[in-house]
């Protein structure tokens, strides 16, 4: 499970990165979600992986061993929020800017 | 203390003046002179205890980390020069008053002057190297303003950038050495340097250390080859010249040497590196001197000729030299001033300082005639003024030197430039006063008030009295002298009279010859324009000017305008450090227990690998780009369902949900397709920067996960139930563990979509908002907003409602909270902006989108700030518990209130986003809101407009 979780990560970055250096706005952005999708699983992994070990208190139970780490799931859950946020105003940005310059290409005007 | 007080005084003064210019220009320059007395007459009380021979100090830490202290020491070298500084500086007060008329903003002037003076204090006094060089660098900016003060002229502004750019680069070279310094002597107080020279002079750093000081101070003292700017710096007012770049400034470099000099002095390096400096330094600003038409060039470059002298003497290493250039310093200031000031009085009067425009003003103006020939017979060296008696004694002291095995070099080269000063001096003099008076003078000029000429009559009386009693100066050197030298000296007396010397016949040598060259000025002028005459400014323009260039090919080439390139530069780079620190750190796989993989979990990773493929090779398609976005995204909310994360599998799949609306109503206003795109090369390169990101980072995730680790969270899970009164330890954590840091998010959620609306706003009017209309692909579908989505939509909204309750209710036990509630009810209200349309929906809204996240945040804050009541830091919660009713067991946190606050700032900061998009796809301000449960779309003409009206009459 660790390999494959890896493996997926690193295409889902790779992907991200290739389609950030990117000269179309509407790919920056798809790059930027696939990026923040691999940077959400791989801070989540430091955690370590675990099934069935929800970090929701069963009665008398406070052996950490017996839940998988909360505080990596924690920091993901409020980044996944700021990046719905970020990719929205960066969404805006492009399209502001497109109607300003008449260009989708991130530089503002078609390359020359 | 005091010393102290004596060096901030003139920072203090010069404070005022730009406002007491109001009061007349007599107030203003009253006021620069009080706060410059007040200075100089503490500064003489500490004397006597100086002239006993103590060494008054005084200090606090100021960054003691990095050895800087505020610390000040008086001795005999400072004194001498702190009165220097502010004996003349008193003076130049009084001569700038009649010397600058009403044109001239006065206070704005004697406020630059009162900085120079406390800054050129601050060096003589300072006792810390650090704090040295901050006055340091304050005398290069002073001056640069006092240069740059007649800012219309242009060579006043060159000028002062020339003089910047030497002195403020040989500063930065002065730092690095006093810092080397500092670390070989172990301390950056000066008394203490000052008692380890042999350590200094015995350490490896110390050549170093020595070019970068030297490198300083020639460039401030103006010596060969950075003599070029001190000429250029004359574009300033005459005050500043006779100020700056006669008596003060430029012997800063002089006073370092000086002061430097039991730490420096002695080597074979410092004497084959100054004194051949200081020689050649003499020599040439002398022989350009002659040959200057203009007053104050001639008077700059004789300044260069004295500061070689200077150096030169300071560089033969002995004790004798020192003591003759301390007297030297102090016969040059007295001289020297008064020329700049009379050369400033006769610019003033006859309105030219050109030599070949003036002459015979000694009947026109007896007064100023008389100050300066007997100021201009001392710079000549003339016997019974005191220019004489240390030109003597430089003449004596450099016939003993030997230099590199010769011992007549240094001796006649002495005497040459002894002999050019004369040569000057006569040309000086006799073409500006003497000879008969001419009609032609562009004013007809007549002796200066009297506030004018006092200050050169003042300092023209030590020229005569020491000229003719040597042993008043006696005290005064002796001192300063052994402060120079650091110790007692051998036996001494000024005199003027030292029997046959070979000096003495070298003085006679260079008064004969010069006067031999002043007649023979003609023939000596042709063989001046016959040899190589480099012009610095020249030279130095065009260094700058190939700087300049270098520096715009690299900013050209660099700075291309394509963000593309910007961002591949900068992954590249990332990616570079993460290579290196990869090879660097074991990173095999390790040895804890993998765990198993069942088929779903293949299948899953199948499909985001193929879906990922499919967006990089058909991204041209965007809305099948979007698509595969989202499934990518279903299968990693469901992995986090798998993998034991059950918070983070809902917030992911609403966020989906939110984000994908979003980029649908975006696709609207972009291209559908994408353009093809250009450049194998670029391709290759992204395409090797992808994969070795990709690579490193599941190498970095599998060598991680593969590990067994300790992690901070058995605190977070022990504490939990009893610290938090919640069992769902993510929601605990992120509302009471972390809740500053949730605190801090919700703030950036709410900046974010208040950014959003600003910009949008903006957008939506003026020629943005017309572009973008127009680019909006006119396709719209037949039915907008279809009637059984609207239905549903509507029947769906209390149930979504009721949902997000109950999430949020849960939440601090359950899986849930005010995230993903938050969430949940921005889907409910989206769905119906999606299925009436924007003007409908956004007319029955109650609720004000902004007003929601401010009052999120405020609930959130005030939250937090309640724990203070009870005197517990922010944020820190408490809890009990309420039965309600059906719902059962609720725990009633005050983190309860604070997740209040998160929620309503999530539905604030997605509903603003998204219904600012939505607007402007919709134009609504365009088109009348309608009455009917829906918008109204304008159809096309002979369409189904009556069962509309149908539709809206059966609503009403």
């Amino acid at each position: 499970m660790e390999l494959t979780l890896a493996i997926a990560i690193g295409v889902l970055t790779g992907s991200g990165v290739w389609l950030i250096l990117r000269p179309r706005t509407y790919q920056l952005v798809i790059g930027l979600s696939l990026l923040s999708y691999a940077v959400n699983l791989f801070i989540f992994a430091m955690g370590r992986l675990r099934v069935g070990a929800a970090p929701v208190l069963a009665d008398g139970v406070t052996n950490p061993a017996d839940y998988a780490d909360p505080v990596p799931q924690a920091l993901v859950l409020t980044a996944i929020v700021i990046g719905f946020a970020t990719t929205a105003l960066l969404l805006v940005v492009l399209l502001v800017s497109r109607g300003l310059t008449g260009s989708d290409h991130v530089d503002g005007r078609e390359s020359r | 203390m005091k010393l102290a007080l004596i060096t901030l005084l003139p920072f203090l003064g010069a404070v005022f003046p730009v406002f007491s210019i109001r009061y007349g220009r007599n107030a203003c320059a009253a006021l620069a002179g009080a706060f410059t007395l007040a200075a100089l007459v503490l500064l003489l009380g500490e004397a006597p205890a100086v002239y006993r021979g103590e060494v008054p100090a005084w200090g606090v830490d100021w960054l003691a980390p990095v050895g800087l202290r505020f610390s000040f020491f008086l001795d005999g070298l400072g004194l001498f020069f702190a009165t220097l500084i502010l004996g003349i500086g008193l003076l130049i007060i009084l001569y700038a008053r009649f010397y600058l008329d009403s044109r001239n903003p006065m206070g704005v002037f004697y406020t630059y002057l009162l900085l120079f003076q406390g800054a050129m204090v601050g060096i003589a006094l300072s006792n810390n190297v650090l704090m040295m060089l901050v006055f340091w660098e304050l005398t290069s900016l002073s001056s640069f303003l006092l240069i740059g003060y007649w800012r219309h002229l242009p060579e006043a502004r060159q000028g002062a950038r020339m003089a910047l750019a030497v002195t403020g680069g040989g500063g930065l070279c002065l730092i690095a050495g006093m810092l080397l310094l500092g670390h070989i002597a172990g301390s950056y107080e000066l008394g203490e340097i000052l008692a380890r020279g042999e350590v200094v002079k015995a350490s490896p750093l110390y050549a170093p250390a020595l070019v970068l000081i030297l490198l300083g101070a020639f460039t401030k003292s103006a010596q060969f080859p950075f003599h070029f700017w001190l000429p250029h710096a004359m574009a300033a007012p005459t005050p500043v010249s006779a100020y700056l770049h006669s008596a003060t400034m430029v012997k800063a470099g002089v006073f370092l040497l000086a002061r430097l000099w039991p730490v420096l002095a002695g080597t074979d390096m410092w004497f084959m590196v100054v004194t051949p400096a200081g020689l050649v330094t003499m020599l040439v600003g002398a022989w350009i001197a002659i040959f200057k038409d203009d007053l104050k060039a001639l008077l700059a470059f004789s300044t260069v000729s004295h500061l070689g002298l200077m150096v030169m003497l300071l560089g033969f290493g002995t004790h004798m030299a020192a003591v003759a250039c301390a007297f030297h310093i102090l016969n040059h200031a007295t001289f020297k001033a008064p020329l700049f000031m009379s050369a400033g009085i006769v610019d003033h009067e006859a309105h030219t300082r050109d030599i070949r425009r003036l002459g015979g003003l000694v009947t026109l103006m007896p007064i100023t005639a008389t100050l300066a020939l007997i100021a201009a017979a001392s710079m000549a060296g003339i016997p019974l003024l005191n220019g004489f008696l240390s030109k003597e004694m430089m003449l004596e002291e450099a016939s003993h030197t030997v230099f590199a095995g010769t011992t007549w070099l240094v001796p006649v080269l002495a005497t040459l430039g002894a002999l050019l000063s004369v040569a000057y001096s006569a040309r000086f003099a006799v073409r500006t006063f003497l000879g008969p008076v001419r009609h032609d003078y562009p004013h007809h000029p007549h002796d200066p008030p009297f506030g004018m000429w006092l200050p050169v009559a003042v300092l023209v009386v030590p020229v005569i009295a020491i000229g003719i009693l040597p042993m008043l100066a006696e005290p005064v050197i002796t001192r300063t002298a052994m402060a120079i030298v650091g110790g007692p000296l051998p036996e001494f007396h000024l005199a003027l009279w030292h029997g046959l010397t070979p000096a003495l016949f070298m003085s006679l040598v260079a008064i004969a010859g010069g006067a031999a060259l002043f007649a023979a000025f003609d023939p000596a002028d042709r063989l001046r324009r016959s040899l190589p005459r480099p012009e610095a400014k020249r030279l130095f323009d065009s260094v700058i000017d190939a700087l300049v260039a270098v520096c715009r090919r690299f900013i050209d080439a660099s700075h291309t305008g394509s963000l593309q390139a910007y961002a591949g530069a900068t992954i590249a780079a990332v990616v570079t450090v993460g290579l290196v620190a990869f090879f660097d750190a074991p990173h095999a796989a390790g040895e804890r227990t993998p765990m198993p993989v069942n088929a779903t979990a293949i299948l899953a990773w199948i499909l985001v690998l193929g879906a990922t493929l499919a967006v990089i090779t058909c991204h041209a398609n965007r809305l099948l780009a979007l698509v595969l976005t989202s499934v990518i995204g279903l299968v990693v909310s469901l992995s986090f369902l798998t993998l034991s994360a059950p918070d983070l599998a809902l917030t992911q799949i609403s966020v989906e949900v939110v984000t994908t609306i979003l980029l649908l109503l975006a696709l609207n206003l972009l291209p559908k397709q994408t353009a093809p795109e250009k450049g194998l090369g670029i391709h290759l390169r992204d395409g090797a920067v992808a994969i070795v990101a990709g690579l490193g980072i599941a190498g970095i995730a599998y060598a991680v996960m593969t590990r067994d680790f300790s992690t901070i969270s058995d605190f977070h899970i022990a504490q939990s139930k009893p610290g938090g009164g919640g069992t769902n330890v993510v929601n605990v954590t992120l509302v009471d563990f972390r809740g500053y840091d949730t605190f801090g998010e919700i703030i950036v959620l709410g900046i974010a979509a208040l950014t959003i609306f600003a910009l949008l706003d903006n957008a939506l009017r003026g020629a943005a908002a017309r572009r973008l209309d127009a680019m909006r692909q006119g396709e719209e579908a037949k039915d907008a907003h279809p009637l059984i989505l609207v239905v549903a939509t509507r029947v769906l909204l209390p149930l979504a409602l009721t949902v997000a309750v109950y999430i949020f209710l849960r939440g601090h036990n359950q899986p849930g909270g005010g995230f993903i509630a938050g969430l949940i009810v921005s889907i409910a209200f989206i769905m119906q902006y999606i299925a009436s349309g924007y003007a409908f929906a956004a007319e029955r809204a109650r609720v004000n989108a902004q007003a929601l996240i401010g009052a999120g945040v405020i609930i959130a804050g005030l939250t937090g700030i309640g724990s203070w009541f009870f005197d517990a830091p922010f944020l820190t919660s408490t809890f009990g518990h309420l039965h309600l009713p059906v719902i059962g067991d609720v725990e009633l946190a005050s983190a309860m209130g604070f997740d209040t606050g998160v929620f309503l700032t999530v539905i604030g900061a997605v509903m603003l986003s998204l219904s600012q998009i939505a607007r402007v796809e919709q134009r609504a301000e365009r088109e009348p809101v309608p009455e009917g449960p829906m918008d109204n779309r304008p159809q096309p003409v002979g369409g189904d407009a009556p069962a509309l009206t149908a539709t809206q009459g059966a609503a009403k």
